[in-house]
């Protein structure tokens, strides 16, 4: 398992965005996630892999306590961001969710306008004093999403009509319209053809410059394109955390290398 | 063992047609088709239950909407309306209905002197009691209203009785007005002649909806006005009440309200109370509304307390089934960005919903509207003849309700109040044909804005 006093794993070089420190996740009687210990770095792509039904989504989702939804969802253990405890009595989901984005595995677009998906982040912020400035993040928001010559046209269309992929597209550029500092991506290419996935690893490319990303994949190729820093989960338990390069050449555990070349999964 | 079986089967398969069917598709499909005879059948059956009932209703309902009258010139005499001259309304006012009746019985005489017509050995006296009883009492209505037409002839159109008005609906005929002490051959004689004088006539009948009710011996002036205000009073009680509190009960119970045994039991008692029969709800209400709270029987207010009572649960159950069917992601969708729960239900739940909310509301106002026990229980099957005053105060004034009018009037003697009763079935269904209309037009626009 993996062992934050390793010596192996330096990680005191870049700053802590997200500490995570013992995190067990229950639903019910089931034990989801293990004794978790994770930092995530700013202005890191974080990727995450593991094979399916290993608890990558649930962790994904403590880290902005999208869990809470859920009823039967447990979490303790605790997590920081920026050194301050997420789980905390006084921290309100909504606040901390304005700051840490979420993109979800499955596109689920509002079924409004495109415009108002996008817009609706900002609206309820307040981030936009007025029609004109609103209009520009949207714009904004739309081009980094990877989406805006698609939809340009269509602004008043309902975000519902898109295809599979362009709908997780404008769901990016929904999540990003809040300017969020940090971007949970759970799967945000699994929809898309290769043109627009390149477009999108070029989208977290880019937010790497001011943000963490953590990114959620199955694609081995598209955690090794994007990410500096990968994590590999197996049935509730971290097994390796490590810069993305030592994962893919030399793995220190078994698991993490079977799972990689294809063995399990 | 299951190894050797299916090692047995690796023989290989036979090729079929398709062009054939084998035996297993052939008993599939007769199944299909024979699940197809019965959906069929059921459809029939049920369509011509309605298209009979509807018929029946409409056959026995329709006449209420037409009505007999006699259109006569009265003379108002002053000699008996007004006999010092003075003009004083208060005097005038002293002459009962009882001093109407000598001027219709004058007309008559007037009448048959002036176009010859006439039943030989037949009083004018009798004549006059072709007009409804209603009639001396319009007429002394009209002078009261408009006392300088005193020492003038008006043209006045009246009611013809229940009897007459039968005749020319074919519940009359001459042999059964022989033993009919309520009417005779001769008067139904006469009514032919006025009528071949242009004097009586059966027309569209206006007072049918508009008129309150009448008394047990004058069918033909029977109306729904009274019930059809106090049942729409009673609409918008259950309106204004239900609606809000059923919507804001199902979504905090649906979205706010953490999952325990509480929850658990109301969750239990919502559906239960849906179940009640309504006229428990008759007995609850008289029982707090009336007996403890001290407001007023047969008022339109209680009426709809109670029917809010009872529609509550419909529109709960169909209000948290519609925020159910909203998927679970547009609410992680709408928190993922940062909006708050209530923002979330707000903004994206609650109008994705809102085509089964309404849905359900109209269904739950249909029902009250139709509701019958629980009205009887707080006094709604009074006889009403006043009209209650406008809201807000008219919501504590007397009233009826239709389907207790209905009930009302299929209690009464005369044979007129069926066809009476048919016609107040019609007009309920009608309103509750246009509610239906609504809710599908309401459906249609919320749906066409995604
Ligand atoms: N809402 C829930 N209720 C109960 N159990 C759940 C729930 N969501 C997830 N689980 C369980 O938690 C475990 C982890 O699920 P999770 O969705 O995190 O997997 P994942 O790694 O994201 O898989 P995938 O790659 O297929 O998306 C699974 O065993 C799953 O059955
Ligand atoms: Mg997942």
């Amino acid at each position: 398992m993996y062992d934050a006093s390793n010596p192996g794993v330096t990680l005191e070089q870049t700053d802590i965005k997200i500490a995570a420190n013992k995190v067990q996740v229950y639903y019910g009687e089931t034990h989801a996630i293990k004794d978790v210990n994770i930092d995530i770095q700013e202005k890191t792509v974080t990727a995450f892999i593991g094979p399916s039904g290993c608890g990558k989504s649930t962790f994904l989702r403590c880290l902005n306590r999208m869990n809470d939804t859920i009823d039967i969802c447990r979490v303790e253990g605790d997590i920081h961001l920026d050194g301050e405890d997420i789980y905390d009595k006084r921290v309100d989901p909504v606040q901390l969710r304005a700051k840490v984005g979420m993109v979800f595995q499955k596109p689920n677009p509002f079924p409004k306008s495109i415009y108002d998906n996008v817009a609706y982040g900002p609206r309820i912020h307040g981030l936009a004093r007025n029609k004109g400035e609103l209009d520009e993040i949207v714009e904004k928001a739309l081009r980094r999403g990877a989406i805006w010559d698609e939809v340009k046209d269509r602004l008043d269309a309902p975000g519902t009509g898109l295809s599979g992929g362009q709908q997780q597209r404008l769901c990016i550029a929904r999540a990003i319209a809040t300017e969020p500092e940090v971007l949970l991506m759970d799967e945000p290419c699994s929809a898309l053809d290769p043109i627009a996935t390149a477009q999108v690893e070029e989208l977290i490319d880019d937010l790497r410059a001011r943000y963490s990303v953590v990114i959620v994949t199955h694609s081995m190729q598209q955690a090794a394109r994007v990410s500096q820093k990968t994590a590999f989960f197996h049935l509730g338990n971290l097994v390796e955390y490590d810069d993305t390069a030592n994962i893919f050449t030399n793995p220190r555990d078994e698991r993490t290398e079977s799972y990689i070349t294809g063995r399990i999964g | 063992m299951t190894d050797v079986t299916s090692g047995a089967n690796m023989a290989p398969k036979p090729k079929t047609s398709l062009l054939v069917q084998d035996a297993r598709t052939k008993r599939r499909n007769a199944a299909e088709a024979r699940f197809r005879t019965y959906g069929v059948v059921a459809i029939t059956i049920a369509m011509l239950a309605l298209v009979g009932l509807l018929s029946s209703i409409l056959y026995n309902g329709s006449s209420a909407f037409r009505q007999t009258f006699i259109t006569l010139d009265v003379y108002l005499d002053p000699a008996k309306l007004d006999k010092d001259g003075s003009g004083d309304i208060a005097k005038i006012a002293k002459v009962t209905t009882f001093g109407y009746a000598p001027l219709i019985k004058k007309s008559f005489e007037a009448e048959f002197e002036k176009s010859g017509i006439g039943v030989d050995g037949m009083k004018s006296k009798d004549a006059a009691k072709m007009i409804s009883k209603e009639g001396p009492a319009e007429l002394r209505r009209f002078v009261l209203a408009h006392p300088h037409m005193i020492g003038e002839t008006v043209t006045f159109e009246f009611l013809a009785s229940g009897r007459i008005d039968g005749y020319y609906k074919g519940r009359v005929t001459m042999k059964s007005a022989e033993i009919d002490k309520n009417v005779s051959p001769q008067q139904l004689q006469l009514a032919d002649q006025l009528k071949a004088a242009g004097l009586l006539e059966t027309k569209w009948n206006w007072g049918f909806l508009t008129r309150a009710d009448a008394s047990e011996n004058r069918p033909e002036a029977a109306g729904l006005g009274v019930a059809i205000l106090g049942s729409f009073y009673m609409m918008i009680v259950v309106l204004c009440l239900a609606l809000p509190i059923g919507v804001a009960t199902s979504i905090y119970l649906e979205e706010f309200a953490p999952r325990n045994w509480i929850t658990d039991v109301i969750e239990v008692n919502i559906s239960n109370l849906a179940a009640v029969p309504s006229i428990v709800f008759g007995i609850l209400g008289l029982a707090i509304f009336i007996n403890f709270a001290g407001l007023p029987q047969s008022a339109p207010i209680v009426g709809g307390l109670v029917l809010t009572l009872m529609t509550l649960p419909t529109i709960i159950i169909a209000t948290r089934a519609s925020l159910k069917a909203v998927p679970p992601s547009i609410r992680d969708a709408a928190l993922g960005v940062g909006a708050s729960k209530m923002q979330a239900v707000f903004h994206h739940v609650l109008p994705l919903a809102a085509p089964g909310i309404l849905t359900g509301t109209i269904i739950g106002l249909a029902q009250a509207l139709g509701e019958t026990a629980p009205l009887l229980l707080i006094g709604m099957v009074a006889f009403v003849r006043e009209f209650p005053g406008a809201p807000p105060e008219g919501f504590f004034d007397p009233a009826a309700a239709l389907p207790v009018q209905v009930y009302n009037w299929t209690q009464r003697a005369d044979p007129a109040f069926v066809e009476r009763a048919s016609g107040a079935i019609i007009v309920l269904l009608v309103f509750l044909l246009c509610m239906n209309a609504i809710a599908i037009l309401l459906r249609r626009r919320f749906e066409r804005r995604w």
